[in-house]
């Protein structure tokens, strides 16, 4: 047969139709479809969660000192879910987004798994995996010899609080081994404590009865955005009665704003002004508490002393804080001032609040005085619904300490940081000072070994660029972080301790509370990695170092530490997991003060005012020196706390990060909120990209435009520009402390650094 | 076979939420995600690809400082009853693979991984973006897998996933009721919670039977703050909000500058 191309063409379209059309006779396409389809169902990859029988085990969140009761939900053997602790008195059963996202910080990617050695350059990430006892054999040979060569002064440590039963063991092992320089930030809590001693005489933290006030006058604290104990104030505010009222008085319309009954905008850093206002208007109104005043206080009118000089008193003294010109610091409008005022002195039961934010910035004493001092007008004081004072922990005593010379002689140096010297008598702690006072020492670093515990000052303290420079001048820096934290990651040993749920924790009373609790977080699951209590690991080392060190330590661990220290209450502690202290409410405990005058005194003493030219002169306002010059730097940029976002040593979960909205983070810009009429003014839109400069640093951001904020501002999140950690977490966003330094409060020096100066221009 | 729908007599779960006590802090989020085996990725700002069963939205008055306000809503999957109160939800009406299904017998409305073939017709349905599409494999990474939860399976790259009212829940304590020689209709108020509900830590949100006087959304869903979203398409939510605020209210549907909040459940109440 001749093939022509009609031909081609009529057989290969007879050929291809038959075939088509015998394929469909034969089972064969439709089997392979059933096939594919079935093996598209396949999902091998996809984890099947094992079943077993659940069960719960109860314990307590130690993700922040906030002390919530927990209950964790187990599977077989695995923790599945952590909820709230109902009956826990901290909490009731409220937990934050950060305690339910607890199993992740346990199983994630952020763990240490084993010790490490650094073995590239700082901060590169190059590790070796070392055993425990490398780990232990290096610090100890290392803290030997600093003794040895008569130095022990210059070990330094850093850990995030200096409550609970661990940093109570650090302070232990230091003074043994010849270091007074046991560091930690401090919080509005320090500021406030140090109210308390000049105002009252007594040592304890100001708790405050929030629960029975029902006038409660906020000075920017983010009761919902973080303050205190989250899960407490969540509850609190879930159950409030209908008439307690919350006014808050901030620049930026925050999630505490948006739910109290009343915000008040006021220009940043001016809070202690419109206190002593609102102190004018209720004492030359005689709104005060007279009874109060007259029998309990001392320095409310001008007195005059054995030498017959005569002192401001504090009536006096606000006689300058009139409504005009607080007015005029604030920004609030008069008559509002002196409304809140009279409402606030009318209310049975107000309640004065203080610490900005989440209150991890202490600001002056002068701020918290003037606070408190509304709290004293209204005789709130050891009173349902006002201020409580919460007496210390207190521990078992520990066998008295043998001292050799070495470290006698290292006790006896004054400490780097300048707390507790003629200049900062009553502060116990200022690590903001660090970073500069040993940047400033030329040659040797005064901190030639430094310990980092439960903290990542690399990340959390203000101006990161000169913390960086003073740590790459200590030569031995060892990081007992259970994460990759920044400073961990820019450690020579990481020795990690075991994650939340694996670990004994004791918990004293959280920031805040009106009394006082201990509550215990149990261990309620295995260690999963290589890991070690850093209770344990001190010991330890403790003991390698012999002679009075190891003598000082006569425990066998961490635990038995524990029970030894808590004794009384450790039994019960670890039957309930939590115990309640209530506050000695006998009239003669509520109304006794420990100061010179036994009274509560509007005008401490002399000691606190070194930057005050009258030494005895009272609290007042004095506004913190800002960073930046005013034509340069046309803005001022203030920090924001948000619950979705952590700026502490532990750091966001993936799962709060995925939480975070899309007007706050996108892909890995941080976005910063600016009044619409600022950015009108600097040709800025919704979403463009600009620099933020600021006398410290520079960042890439993004514009958000937002009505609630105060014209002139320009507000950055805390809790992002993290460079460690993982993918979920690293690179993503600004560091607020790359853009924002200290500032010393002349009187404690604290830091009081509410903002900087910034700039804000079209990238 | 259709079941039958007995509206008076079935259960119809449903959710009352308090945006007067609702502070934004995303809590009901994560208690959700740990519940219900929600994944996440490196990068969750693009909130178009972000699986959430409930997320919080921010609104805002639109008045300038110092007038603003701001509110949070957070948004489950709205478990809509459908036009009349039939069943028929916007999502279950066009599923083409029978992969969301409305049960009668409480009015939750189901999405099954395994039936699913990632079409997406039912969130071009849905009017309030309550359902997610996996665009990729779930990862979880280090030792992540060891938490997951053997009462939700994993979802897998192709599938829509959405809120399900915690209905893993509902069936455990349901089988504890038939241990324990109970009916279904005995359940407690308090036996079937929500994740989201429990975790909320100002408690915003409560949930229970609609259609049971003993349960607290019966009364609250009555209140002149209560609201659903976008009443007027008639798709029944089973999701109420309260606000003691108007502006929130009128922000729940697209009212014309002359009409009032309210005026589409008074119309409701007219047709039914």
């Amino acid at each position: 047969m001749k093939i022509d191309r009609r031909n081609f063409l009529t057989y290969t379209t007879a050929a291809v139709l038959g075939g088509a059309a015998g394929s469909m006779l034969t089972p064969a396409p439709w089997k392979l479809m059933d096939d594919v389809s079935i093996w598209t169902q396949n999902w091998p990859w996809t984890p099947v969660p094992e079943a077993g029988p659940v069960t719960h085990k109860q314990s307590a969140c130690t993700l922040c000192p906030g002390g919530c009761g927990i209950n964790v939900r187990f599977v077989g053997t695995r923790p599945v879910k952590i909820e709230g602790l109902k009956d826990h008195p901290v909490n009731k059963g409220s937990l934050c987004p950060m305690g339910l996202s607890g199993l992740q910080y346990v199983y994630g990617p952020d763990r240490v798994g084993s010790p490490l050695k650094r073995e590239g350059k700082r901060g590169e990430g190059k590790w070796k995996k070392i055993t425990w006892n490398e780990a232990l054999t290096a610090v100890t040979d290392k803290l030997a010899s600093l003794r040895k060569s008569e130095n022990p002064q210059s070990l330094a440590c850093i850990t995030g609080s200096s409550r609970g039963t661990l940093p109570s063991l650090i302070g232990r092992f230091l003074t043994v081994y010849g270091s007074p320089n046991l560091l930690r930030p401090a919080t509005v809590q320090d500021a406030n404590e140090q109210a308390l001693f000049l105002t009252q005489g007594k040592q304890g933290t100001l708790g405050f009865d929030i629960e029975n006030a029902d006038f409660i006058l906020s000075f920017g604290s983010g009761i919902l955005d973080g303050w205190g104990s989250p899960g407490r104030m969540f509850r609190l505010f879930g159950t409030r009665k209908s008439e307690q009222r919350i006014i808050q008085i901030e620049p930026r319309l925050s999630n505490t704003a948006a739910k109290a009954s009343r915000w008040i905008g006021i220009n940043p850093g001016t809070e202690g002004a419109l206190a002593l206002g609102l102190a004018h208007v209720i004492i030359k109104e005689s709104l005060y508490n007279k009874n109060f005043i007259e029998k309990f206080t001392f320095g409310f009118n001008d007195w005059t002393d054995d030498a017959g000089i005569t002192h401001t008193g504090f009536a006096t003294l606000v006689e300058a804080y009139s409504p005009e010109k607080v007015s005029q610091i604030t920004g609030i409008p008069k008559p509002l001032i002196e409304s809140l005022a009279r409402e606030f002195a009318a209310s049975p039961r107000p309640l004065a609040i203080n610490g900005r934010g989440q209150g991890t910035l202490p600001g002056s004493i002068d701020e918290s005085l003037a606070m408190q001092s509304l709290n004293a007008l209204t005789g709130n004081i050891n009173q349902i619904g006002g201020i409580y004072i919460v007496p210390e922990q207190t521990y078992a005593k520990w066998p008295d300490l043998g001292m050799d010379a070495t470290a006698s002689k290292g006790m006896q140096q004054p400490r780097i940081d300048g707390a507790g010297s003629d200049q900062f008598p009553n502060t116990r702690s200022l690590l903001n000072r660090l970073p500069g006072l040993i940047n400033s020492v030329k040659g040797d670093s005064p901190v030639q070994a430094l310990l980092v515990v439960d903290a990542n000052p690399m990340y959390t303290l203000p101006d990161t660029a000169a913390t960086r420079k003073a740590f790459d001048k200590i030569p031995f820096i060892v990081s007992f972080s259970s994460y990759m934290d920044e400073t961990a990651a820019y450690a020579d040993y990481i020795l990690p301790d075991h994650a939340n749920l694996e670990r004994y924790q004791d918990i004293p009373t959280p920031a805040g509370m009106a009394h006082q609790t201990i509550t215990l977080a149990t261990p309620v699951i295995e260690p999963l990695y290589d890991t070690k209590h850093t209770g344990d690991a001190l010991i330890h080392i403790a003991k390698s170092l012999g002679g009075f060190v190891e003598e000082a330590f006569p425990w066998d661990d961490y635990e038995t530490f524990l029970a030894d220290t808590l004794q009384d209450h450790w039994s019960d502690l670890k039957e309930k997991g939590v115990i309640e202290i209530s506050p000695d409410s006998k009239d003669s405990a509520v109304l006794s003060f420990n100061t010179a005058s036994a009274k509560y005194e509007f005008c401490p003493a002399a000691a606190t005012r070194q930057g005050s030219k009258d030494s005895n002169a009272p609290s007042a306002y004095t506004p913190a020196a800002i960073e930046g010059d005013e034509k340069r730097f046309s803005l001022l940029l203030v920090p924001y706390d948000s619950i979705r976002l952590s700026g502490e040593q532990i750091a966001n979960s993936p799962f709060m990060t995925k939480t975070v909205e899309a007007t706050v983070l996108k892909k890995q810009m941080t976005l910063v909120e600016i009044n619409p009429k600022t950015a009108k003014t600097l040709a800025l839109k919704e979403g463009s990209k600009a620099v933020l400069t600021t006398p410290k640093g520079k960042a890439s951001v993004i514009v958000h435009l937002y009505e609630g904020i105060m014209p002139g501002l320009i507000a950055l999140p805390r809790g992002l520009g993290h460079t460690a950690y993982s993918e979920f977490l690293a690179g993503k966003g600004t560091n607020t402390n790359d853009l924002i330094g200290s500032v010393e409060d002349p009187a404690s020096g604290f830091d009081m650094a509410w903002g900087i100066r910034a700039q804000l221009s079209k990238a | 076979m259709k079941e039958k729908n007995d509206y008076e007599h079935s259960k119809r779960y449903g959710m009352v939420i308090d945006l007067d006590k609702c502070t934004g802090c995303g809590s009901c989020m994560i208690g959700c995600y740990t519940e219900n085996n929600v994944p996440f990725k490196a990068d969750e700002t693009n909130k178009l690809d972000s699986i959430n069963w409930i997320q919080v939205y921010k609104l805002t008055n639109g008045k300038p400082y110092p007038e603003t306000e701001i509110s949070y809503l957070p948004m489950p999957c709205m478990q809509c009853d459908g036009e009349g109160k039939l069943g028929h939800s916007p999502c279950v009406s066009v599923c083409p693979a029978v992969a969301t299904d409305y049960d009668y017998s409480t009015g939750i409305v189901s999405q099954i991984y395994t039936r699913c073939f990632g079409c997406r017709y039912c969130m071009a349905a849905c009017p309030y973006h309550a359902r997610k599409f996996n665009w990729w494999d779930p990862v979880w990474p280090a030792d992540m897998e060891k938490y997951l939860s053997p009462d939700v399976s994993p979802r897998m790259r192709g599938v829509v996933e959405k809120c399900s009212f915690c209905f893993h829940r509902y069936q455990l304590a349901r089988n504890k009721a038939y241990y324990e020689n109970r009916q279904t209709e005995e359940l407690g108020e308090d036996e079937y919670q929500t994740a989201c509900a429990e975790a909320c830590p100002t408690g915003a949100i409560t949930f229970g039977d609609l259609n049971n006087k003993s349960h607290a959304v019966y009364q609250l869903k009555n209140s002149p703050n209560a609201f659903r979203l976008l009443e007027r398409l008639e798709t029944n939510p089973k999701v109420y909000y309260l606000s003691s605020k108007k502006w929130v209210r009128r922000q729940g549907d697209n009212y014309l500058a002359n009409e009032e909040p309210g005026l589409i459940k008074k119309i409701d109440k007219q047709h039914h």
